[in-house]
This record gives structure tokens, C-alpha cells and sequence, in this order.
């Protein structure tokens, strides 16, 4: 193992892809010669070609389809979006075409494209710039999506995503891109399925369910719940959005049996919605209190940055929240 | 109704002092940390929006992109409510909830600030669509940059605008980069102005480093829509000296470019035309810049002395009562 961070991670991954299968090629804004708006892809373009690492106009509903179309006679594309508040432009492409064309060709088109990039808010962009868009696209049959919060999970998801026969989102982090972990060697295969959820702390009174910019702040919230109020709580990543490990949340809650789900997204129809309605209707009986969620506040994000702060989960507000649960 | 001869010629270049010397202390106060999120600065282009302000009426309608601090401050927005709004401050143009990209300024017919590229070219083609309905003869204007021209909204709204004839101005201000995509690496055409032929809708070329050329000629376009609603095109040629945003060192592009386009900086050649035609002193400019630099500090001790805006109306702008 290794430290590195999230961005290296995720261009070892490119380039790791890239190296193993001819037909999977990078496209998207600013990604060969500028070296990637956030760098992920930087030096793909020297090592690579013009022909496999390829900048666009900004055009994003043209070149996402164009992914969509390849990736209909073969090809293996990746598509950056310079960040996913972009991707709305490519809406339809993202939602309409990659993901209904296996079930609306009876099966004769499968298509195995990646679309990447960095997703929720990061700081004071306003209100166009910092969409969470994970709970719209989970609304979306065919589709997979995949959230990693640590640079191992970073690679181990994207190169797994990138040869997943389905379109996969792959929603990164542009807040933690600078963050570091450890990760396996070079030359260690790091493929991590999607579908697995991860306990990034083990606890034993109350499940913390987190993804993507809400682990290291629910890891930051659970050490301050232990030294300050003694509640020992357990973290768990959720990694993959959909498909969804349930049995991982079930395991964690029949064990804690509280829960507190702190979300990236916006609350209504959001992702913690869904996975506390898949917890009560399966264990009723197991909850000692009613799941608590922790989300954005219902609103457009405004810039000023004391209102910001206030729109975003926090680990103030999620230490209430388990506090809540527990009672205490 | 002030006419565009009124307008005159030095008031229009205190009006660029103002933008440059605004845009230099924002950027000063964003290294400061003062400013957050994204933040673009217009120096190099202050003749486009103005020579455009020059040519119009104050009540014709103009939106732009998320390069916007010039496009509001030369409609008549205060410097202290563009400061405060970079601030983020409840005294903003747009109430500290915009930042940067998102200027608004309904009194002063600013109609944004808008960060997705080429998503408001739709918009400006409704509002024309809206004066014409109403048989008015406000003229819209639409800024948008070199990079806007290949996103499938704005090749809508052109067809869009020549199929009802709506009276709007495409205004591509041409600064020859997206980013770090300069436009032959962008775009299949040489020359943006060939977009709107395909259209039908006439085109004209403008020098964007000359301010009275750029007035010039959006007088004689706004002049012909006026009368008889139609869309029309210009491709404005201009630089920006500085870094897509302030986080790009612009490290793609050539000092010698940089330093052919400061020569021909739109201030240094406004004052030289007015001092030669002796309708400007050395006197008189060194004033008009000592009040534009007073001007944009003064506007940073406002919008740090401003109030943030209250939390406690953080659910007011999501929707208006019914
Ligand atoms: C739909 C969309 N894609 C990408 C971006 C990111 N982006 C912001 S500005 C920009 C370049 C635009 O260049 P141009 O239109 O020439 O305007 P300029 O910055 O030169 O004023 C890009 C790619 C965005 N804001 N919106
Ligand atoms: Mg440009």
C-alpha cells in the first residue's frame, strides 16, 4: 500500500483502462491538453494520443451522445463531465438514450459507457454550479451509480466502472480531489464491485449512512460523538447508490438499530429516502427510533457562504441528529 | 431617453476606467479570500459592453454570461452592489444569493449573469419574442463568449429568432479561447460571424479593441431592428489579458499574443483618439482614473461593512407567493 490522492487515483484508474482495452477512449471538456479541468487526466494525452484522449467543444449533449452511439457499435467510451451541474445539458442523452436502448432493442444493445466527473456542491459556486444529481439519475432504470469518497475507492470503482457492460455514472468528489489515502501497489489489480458498501468505522450503537462528501464527515462526526457523548457509531459507505447493498445496511442496523443517513443531495425523493423506506419495510420491529436524515436544505444554493453552510449537512448537524436517535 | 449620440465619448471611457479599475480590486480582493467560488474578469474587453451601451437605450434589454461584472456596472448597477454581490453580501445585486457569475439588475435592465454556457441565448430570444408581442421596439442583447457557439442551445435559438423574426442581437465577443480551447480547436468554421449565414440572419465583424467602431456599428444594427423586428449577429473581436478565471495561469496561450492585444489596449486607444481630436487632457483623464480607483475601493469598504443576508430568509427566494 501507498499514499496517494483522489485525483491520482482516479488517473491511474484512466490509465490503468486505457492501457488494457484499445476501445475505451476519454472524451470530454479541456481533458487532453489542459490536462483535465481538475487534472485527473493529467499526462493521458501524452501517453495516450489525440486519437483515444480527445478535448470537445463545449457541447455536451453532442458529445455524450456521440459516447452513446460509439458505445452502440463497440467502442468503450469514458465521458467527462466538467463538473455534473453540465451533465443537465446532456439530459437527455444521459437519461434517454444510454439507458433505455438495451430494453427498448430487446436486448440487442447493451451500452457500456462511462460518464465521470465531479458531482455535488463544492464551495460558493451558486446555485447553477453545485447540483447533487446522484437522486435524479437513481431515478433512472439502467442506470448504475457509483460515489467514492477515498482515493482507493476512487480507483477500484472507476476501473470496474469502465468495464461494466452498463452505462455507469461514476460521481466524484471535486472537494476531496486533493485528499489522500492508501492504496494498493501499481501493479495489484484493484477492481471493487459495484453494489458493496464499505464500514468505514466500526460502532455499535448508531449507523451512520454516508456516501461520497459526507464520509469524512460522518468519520470526523462519529470521533467527536465518541469522545464527547460516548456514542459509539458505525459508518458505513454506501459507495454505490445503485445498485444498492441492502444486506450491508441491514447487517450494520440489526446490530445498531438506529439510524441517521447524511445525504449530499437535497432531501425530497432524495437518496436517503429510499434507503430509509427499504429499512423500515424491512425491519420494523429492529429500530429503537425513527431514521433520522441529514441532507441539503430544500433550496436553490445560495452564494453567500455563511448561507451556504447553512443549506449543507454539517457534522453539527448530524451529531443532532444521532444525539436524536439515541436520546441521549 | 438618452439617444446613443448623447452618450458621451469621455463619460464612456470614465465608464471603462471604472470596469478596469473594479475588476482589478476584485481580483486583489478575491486573492484576499475576500471572494469565493468561481470569478472571471473582463479586462482587456471593456469596449464591447460599452461601445454596446453606447449604441442602445437604457431600457433595451441585455444578458450576458457569467463574465458579467462590466455588462451590469456599464447598464447602470452600482459599483458598490457588483462589490457587495462578489461578497456575497445582502446589499448585492442579486441580494449576496449570486455571487460572480449570477449579476442581476432588473431596474437597470440586466437580465443575468448566467453560468451554463449558451443557456441563456434561448432566453434572450424570448424576451424579444416578449417585446414584439407587445409591440415594442426594444432591441435584446445577447453577449455570450467564443465558447458558446457550439452547444445545441444556441444554434436553437438562432433558427428560433430568424424563423419569427424577433428583433435581438447576437453579440459573440470573440476572445479567441474557451478556457484553454482556443476556437480552431473548437470550431469547424474560420470565421464565428459564418454561423449566422447558415441561419439567415446577417452577420457583421467588429474590432472589439475599438471602442467607437464597436459603437458604430451596433447603431446601425439596432437602428435597422428597431423599425422592422429581425435578428442580427456580430462577432465582436476582443482579448481578455487575464486567465479564464482566477484560478488558470493561461498557460496556453503565447506572452507575444498577450502582449499584441495590450498594445491595443480599448482604454489607452479611446484616450488617444480623444486627445489627438483635443476633446481630452492628460489633466482630465488622471481624475476620471483617480475617481475610478476611488470609486472601486470605496465599493470594498461598503460591501465588507454590508450585512450578510439573514439566514432566517434563506427559504424566501425558492419560490413567490401565489
Ligand atoms: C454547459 C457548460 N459547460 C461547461 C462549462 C464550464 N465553462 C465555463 S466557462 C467555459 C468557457 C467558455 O468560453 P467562452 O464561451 O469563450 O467565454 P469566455 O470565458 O471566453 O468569456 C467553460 C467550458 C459551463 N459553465 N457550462
Ligand atoms: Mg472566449
Amino acid at each position: 500500500m501507498r499514499e496517494i490522492t483522489y485525483r491520482q487515483a482516479l488517473n491511474e484508474a484512466l490509465a490503468e483502462e486505457l492501457e488494457r482495452d484499445p476501445n475505451v477512449f476519454l472524451m470530454g471538456e479541456e481533458v487532453a491538453e489542459y490536462n483535465g479541468a481538475y487534472k485527473v487526466s493529467q499526462g493521458l494525452l501524452e501517453r495516450f494520443g489525440a486519437k483515444r484522449i480527445i478535448d470537445t467543444p463545449i457541447s455536451e449533449n453532442g458529445f455524450a451522445g456521440m459516447g452513446v452511439g460509439a458505445a452502440m457499435v463497440g467502442l468503450r467510451p469514458i465521458i467527462e463531465f466538467m463538473t455534473f451541474s453540465f451533465s443537465f445539458v446532456a439530459f437527455d442523452q444521459v437519461v434517454n438514450n444510454a439507458p433505455n436502448m438495451l430494453t427498448m432493442s430487446g436486448g440487442q444493445f447493451n451500452i457500456p459507457i462511462t460518464f465521470r466527473g465531479p458531482n455535488g456542491p463544492a464551495h460558493q459556486l451558486g446555485a447553477t454550479h453545485s447540483h447533487a444529481t446522484e437522486c435524479l439519475y437513481a431515478n433512472v432504470p439502467g442506470l448504475k451509480i457509483c460515489t467514492p469518497a477515498t482515493p482507493r475507492d476512487a480507483k477500484g470503482l472507476l476501473k470496474t466502472a469502465i468495464r461494466d457492460n452498463n452505462p455507469v455514472l461514476v460521481l466524484e468528489v471535486e472537494l476531496l480531489y486533493s485528499s489522500k489515502g492508501m492504496v494498493e501497489e501499481e501493479d495489484v489489480e484493484l477492481l471493487i464491485p459495484l453494489g458493496e458498501a464499505e464500514v468505514k468505522r466500526e460502532g455499535s450503537d448508531v449507523t451512520i449512512i454516508c456516501y461520497a462528501q459526507t464520509v469524512p464527515l460522518a468519520l470526523a462526526a462519529a470521533k467527536t460523538l465518541e469522545n464527547e457523548e460516548e456514542i459509539s457509531a458505525e459508518v458505513l459507505d454506501l459507495r454505490s447508490i445503485k445498485p444498492l447493498d441492502l444486506d450491508a445496511i441491514l447487517n450494520s442496523v440489526s446490530k445498531t438499530h438506529r439510524v441517521v443517513i447524511v445525504e449530499q443531495d437535497r432531501p425530497f425523493c432524495g437518496v436517503g429516502a429510499e434507503v430509509s423506506y427499504r429499512i423500515q419495510k424491512e425491519m420494523f420491529d429492529g429500530l429503537d427510533a425513527p431514521i433520522l436524515r441529514v441532507a441539503q436544505e430544500d433550496v436553490p444554493m445560495p452564494y453567500n457562504e455563511r448561507l451556504e453552510k447553512a443549506v449543507l449537512p454539517s457534522a453539527e448537524k448530524l451529531i443532532a441528529a444521532v444525539k436524536k436517535v439515541c436520546y441521549a | 431617453m438618452s439617444q446613443p449620440e448623447q452618450r458621451d465619448e469621455v463619460e464612456m471611457l470614465s465608464l471603462m476606467l471604472l470596469i478596469r479599475r473594479f475588476e482589478e480590486r476584485a481580483s486583489q480582493q478575491y486573492q484576499a479570500q475576500k471572494i469565493g467560488g468561481f470569478c472571471h474578469l473582463y479586462i482587456g474587453q471593456e469596449a464591447v459592453v460599452c461601445g454596446t451601451v453606447a449604441a442602445v437605450r437604457p431600457d433595451d434589454y441585455l444578458i450576458t454570461a457569467y463574465r458579467d461584472h462590466a455588462h451590469a456596472l456599464a447598464r447602470g448597477t452600482s459599483a458598490n452592489a457588483c462589490m457587495a454581490e462578489l461578497f456575497g453580501k445582502a446589499t448585492g445585486c442579486s441580494r449576496g444569493l449570486g455571487g460572480s457569475m449570477h449579476y442581476f439588475d432588473r431596474e437597470h435592465h440586466m437580465y443575468g449573469g448566467h453560468a451554463i454556457v449558451a443557456a441563456h441565448v434561448p432566453l434572450a430570444v424570448g424576451m424579444a419574442f416578449a417585446s414584439k408581442y407587445r409591440n415594442e421596439d426594444r432591441v435584446t442583447l445577447c453577449f455570450f463568449g467564443d465558447g458558446a457557439i457550439n452547444q445545441g442551445s444556441f444554434h436553437e435559438a438562432l433558427n428560433l429568432a430568424a424563423l419569427y423574426k424577433l428583433p435581438v442581437v447576437f453579440i459573440c465577443e470573440n476572445n479567441l479561447f474557451a478556457m484553454g480551447t482556443s476556437v480552431e480547436r473548437s470550431t469547424s468554421l474560420k470565421e464565428i460571424v459564418d454561423r449566422a449565414e447558415g441561419y439567415d440572419i446577417p452577420g457583421t465583424v467588429i474590432d472589439g479593441m475599438n471602442f467607437r467602431e464597436v459603437r458604430n456599428k451596433l447603431a446601425e444594427i439596432v437602428s435597422s431592428i428597431r423599425g422592422d423586428p429581425h435578428p442580427a449577429f456580430a462577432e465582436v473581436r476582443t482579448y481578455r489579458y487575464r486567465g479564464h478565471s482566477m484560478s488558470d495561469p493561461a498557460s496556453y496561450r503565447t506572452k507575444e499574443q498577450l502582449e499584441k492585444y495590450r498594445l491595443d489596449d480599448p482604454i489607452t486607444r479611446l484616450r488617444a483618439q480623444l486627445t489627438r481630436e483635443e476633446k481630452l487632457t492628460n489633466e482630465r483623464f488622471d481624475q476620471m482614473d483617480k475617481e475610478a480607483k476611488e470609486t472601486a475601493l470605496a465599493s470594498v469598504k461598503f460591501a465588507e461593512e454590508s450585512p450578510d443576508p439573514p439566514l432566517e430568509n434563506l427559504y424566501d427566494y425558492t419560490y413567490v407567493g401565489t
